[in-house]
């Protein structure tokens, strides 16, 4: 099967191009989830994408079984060039299926691409207070945020923000199902066994590829075990803020027989409870850092897919030289009439007796037509191999840039959260030890 | 293996005692210094059992010397507990640490529950030289002066076990009766004392919880810190980064070491002490009632028996004045105790909230200089793009 051809299927509309020139920068300066984006990328100062609502939907699935889904709806919002204003230009309701059918095209028609991933199917490194639950309202918010995120990732994609598959997302709510399965991407995508078969039998991949696919391995190693130790974590210092709320019931109680001791009994009880509830919001905003490397550890896998695309077309061009290279063996053989390599005919014409000249000619002929087609095949693998390799490469450097912009702002967010978190807890403890002394 | 006390070269000054021990009441004219240490382990063929070192430090003229080393061990200080109670029924005795820790301990004698013990054996004999009555008893001196053979003659001496015994036989009868006619105020008291040793109890447990929290947290934060030092290795631009969170998250994690041993030198140590304290005033409580039944019954024989009527009538004047003189003696000690409960919890708690403002000041400190010097590098950074524009 040949691959796709490397080009969007067709033009996005007009209105969307012609904010385009060439290629926009794909820097972002604000972090994921926020609505607006405002600075470098052209086309989205045109355009504001928000996730902004979900709702809990019933409906027949196909085995026409009752089930409950969740659908998000989806606004488009053209922004005015002059005064900023805003109009609402589409709206329409997607449920997660259709973001990863989405997704799933994407990954095909565009496999040089690191492609944006989606939030989690299912909830994954909870610690103990947060529900697993998919239909839980706090995991439904996240995922709302999330599903925002990824369409902005590649409404700023200098090259995905122009498919038209895409676009149709956006803006055609009846029949994209449809539209997208008439493009056949199913059945034009590489099979599991095939890319495995790949990479165990490549060669020469290029060095950077093999590089980049150990980087990517480490990376989400390392994200996992971050990510599974700062759940945690968190369950513990939940524990540690929560149990001092025990302390301001039983001081509230033993007020009642204290004479002189009772206020200030009393009053730092009510600063325990201040403490211990203080603990569910700081929780829930690194909630929010927890997604933003979830989102990088999910990247990984993406990465793994060029990779993966890369070792593909390698052993490909491989397995194309060196049938080539036999097909010349055996034409030389024929033609000059030794036996070097082993042939079904050469033994058939061991057994049964020598071929006619007519017939060593007719076979020379078809075997030259093959090489010659076969070198033409091997020119157009090679050219396919390193347009893709150079491809590949420039948007695995804007990856780059952008994974170290934005992890870096979410550590640096982290230290803002702790920050804030120790600010809290001076006050409550200052203020509780006021309360102490006064006793 | 006692040792002989008059070793001029004492460790501990008398000024840090002086930090070690927190005065209840009178601090100018504390006269008398006690420190416990240097638990040792002796192995018989009968049993394992631990001494410990006691050095007293004083100035009475009563006391023949100005400096005492002994050793003692747990069964001895049970020994002057029972004494103390016996001859001062209605006092508040000082409580001693558990004879055993009912969970969580795999051997007797491991090295946090001799240590935690050592304490409060510290403090027991401590509040009892504090203690404006029970300081001048004389089994408490004989308990911090005599060598060990000396100790063990003069337990042999006073009641014996048989007569103990029938007295307190006879004192769970009588301590009903007593509870009925209990005065007002003793009610009050009581009162007071249940609804005490209910709450102290919860904050002892929740105290103890915090604890065991706070430990786990740490645990896990230890293992935290050192994933991103791990990323670090496999990053270019992001490994300052990471490195900087290892290390402040590495920081936080001794912070909060800290923040617990300040919490089990500080409000733990105390809490317990006013559980067990709250046990014993409970049985000063039945001691106080006993004593005004004894009354009451021979009162009521009265009313009933004519015979022996002067016999009883001059009993009776005996037990009213013994009544008098217990209510009165516990009255005190009861308004002492209150003070100084209210001086010990409030400091304790107090300590204990200091020990969390510092914390969160460590640790807020921690990740300002990281920040800061994040926002530095990136300053750096753009101003070095600055001259290459183009």
């Amino acid at each position: 099967q040949q691959p796709a051809p490397l080009e969007p299927l067709g033009h996005p509309d007009a209105g969307l191009q012609s904010a385009v020139g060439e290629e926009a920068e794909g820097a972002r300066d604000e972090s994921p989830g926020e609505g607006t984006m405002t600075e470098n990328n052209f086309w989205l100062k045109k355009i504001e994408i928000s996730v902004s609502e979900a709702e809990k939907r019933t409906g027949r699935n196909a085995m026409n079984m009752q089930e409950t889904y969740t659908a998000y709806l989806i606004e488009t919002r053209s922004v005015e060039h002059t005064d900023g204003q805003s109009v609402l230009t589409d709206s329409l309701w997607r449920r997660y299926s259709e973001f990863e059918l989405l997704r799933n095209y994407l990954l095909v028609y565009y496999p040089h691409i690191v492609v944006p991933p989606l939030p989690e199917k299912r909830a994954e490194f909870v610690w103990h207070k947060l529900s697993a639950d998919n239909m839980d309202p706090d995991f439904v918010e996240r995922r709302r945020i999330g599903l925002e995120n990824f369409l902005l990732r590649v409404a700023s994609h200098p090259i995905l923000c122009r498919d038209k598959i895409f676009y149709l997302f956006l803006t055609q709510e009846g029949n994209w199902k449809e539209t997208v399965n008439e493009t056949g991407f199913q059945l034009k995508a590489d099979s599991r066994l095939k890319a495995l078969n790949a990479t165990f039998r490549v060669k020469n991949p290029d060095k950077r590829f093999t590089e980049l696919k150990h980087y990517s391995d480490e990376l989400q190693s390392v994200i996992s075990h971050l990510l599974r130790v700062r759940a945690r974590v968190a369950d513990r210092l939940y524990g540690v803020y929560k149990v001092h709320g025990n302390y301001g019931r039983v001081f509230s109680e033993w007020s009642a027989i204290e004479k002189e001791m009772g206020d200030g009994l009393q009053s730092a009880g009510h600063h325990m409870d201040v403490y211990a509830s203080s603990i569910d919001d700081i929780l829930e905003d690194e909630e929010h850092y927890a997604d933003q490397l979830k989102e990088y550890l999910f990247y990984a896998e993406a990465l793994r897919a060029v990779c993966r695309k890369h070792e593909l077309m390698q052993y490909d061009l491989e397995m194309a030289a060196q049938d080539l290279a036999s097909k010349k063996q055996q034409c030389e053989e024929l033609a000059t009439g030794t036996v070097r390599t082993f042939s079904l005919k050469g033994m058939t014409t061991k057994l049964f007796g020598q071929e006619t000249p007519e017939q060593r000619e007719a076979r020379i002929k078809v075997l030259e037509e093959q090489i010659n087609e076969g070198e033409q095949q091997l020119k157009s693998k090679n050219l396919e191999g390193r347009e893709f390799v150079k491809n590949a490469w420039a948007d695995i450097e804007r990856f780059k840039e952008q994974k170290n912009h934005d992890l870096k702002e979410a550590l640096i967010s982290y230290a803002v959260m702790q920050i804030s978190m120790c600010k809290k807890g001076i006050q409550v403890w200052t203020n509780a030890k006021e309360c102490f002394s006064k006793m | 293996m006692d040792m002989n006390s008059f070793s001029p070269m004492m460790p501990t000054s008398p000024l840090s005692m002086i930090n070690q021990v927190k005065f209840e009441d009178e601090p100018d004219l504390k006269d008398l210094f006690i420190t416990v240490d240097e638990p040792e382990s002796h192995v018989t063929t009968i049993e394992t059992f631990i001494t410990y070192r006691i050095i007293t430090k004083t100035s009475r003229g009563e006391f023949d010397s100005s400096e005492f080393e002994v050793r003692r061990r747990y069964q001895d200080f049970l020994w002057l507990k029972g004494k103390l109670e016996e001859a001062h029924p209605t006092l508040i005795i000082p409580p001693l640490p558990e004879k055993f820790i009912v969970k969580g301990m795999v051997e007797r004698f491991n090295d946090d529950f001799i240590e935690t013990r050592r304490k409060a054996l510290q403090k027991f004999l401590n509040r009892i030289a504090d203690h404006p009555t029970l300081t001048f008893n004389e089994d408490f001196k004989v308990f911090l002066t005599a060598q060990a053979w000396e100790l063990s003659s003069h337990k042999k001496q006073g009641p014996g076990l048989l007569s103990r015994m029938g007295q307190t036989v006879r004192a769970v009868a009588l301590s009903m009766r007593g509870v009925k006619s209990r005065p007002e105020e003793f009610m009050e008291m009581n009162n007071f004392i249940e609804i005490f040793s209910q709450k102290i109890n919860l904050i002892d447990k929740i105290s103890q919880r915090i604890y065991k929290e706070e430990r786990e947290y740490s645990d896990e934060m230890r293992e935290y810190g050192p994933i991103h030092l791990l990323w670090s290795a496999s990053e270019e631009d992001l490994a300052d980064t990471l490195k900087g969170v290892a290390s402040c998250i590495d920081k936080c994690c001794k912070a909060t070491e800290k923040r617990m041993s300040g919490l089990s030198e500080a409000l733990l140590p105390v809490v317990h002490e006013y559980v067990l304290y709250s046990e014993m005033l409970m049985g000063v409580m039945k001691r106080r009632d006993q004593i005004q039944a004894e009354l009451d019954s021979k009162v009521e024989a009265l009313m009933y028996k004519k015979a022996d009527a002067d016999l009883l009538t001059e009993e009776i004047g005996k037990l009213e004045d013994k009544v008098e003189c217990a209510n009165n003696a516990l009255k005190a000690d009861w308004e002492r105790w209150k003070h100084n409960m209210q001086n010990d919890i409030k400091s304790a708690f107090t300590e204990a909230a200091e020990e969390n403002i510092h914390y969160y000041e460590q640790c807020l400190a921690t990740w300002e200089s990281f920040l800061a010097s994040q926002t530095d590098l990136h300053m750096e950074e753009t101003s070095e793009d600055k001259p290459e524009a183009h």
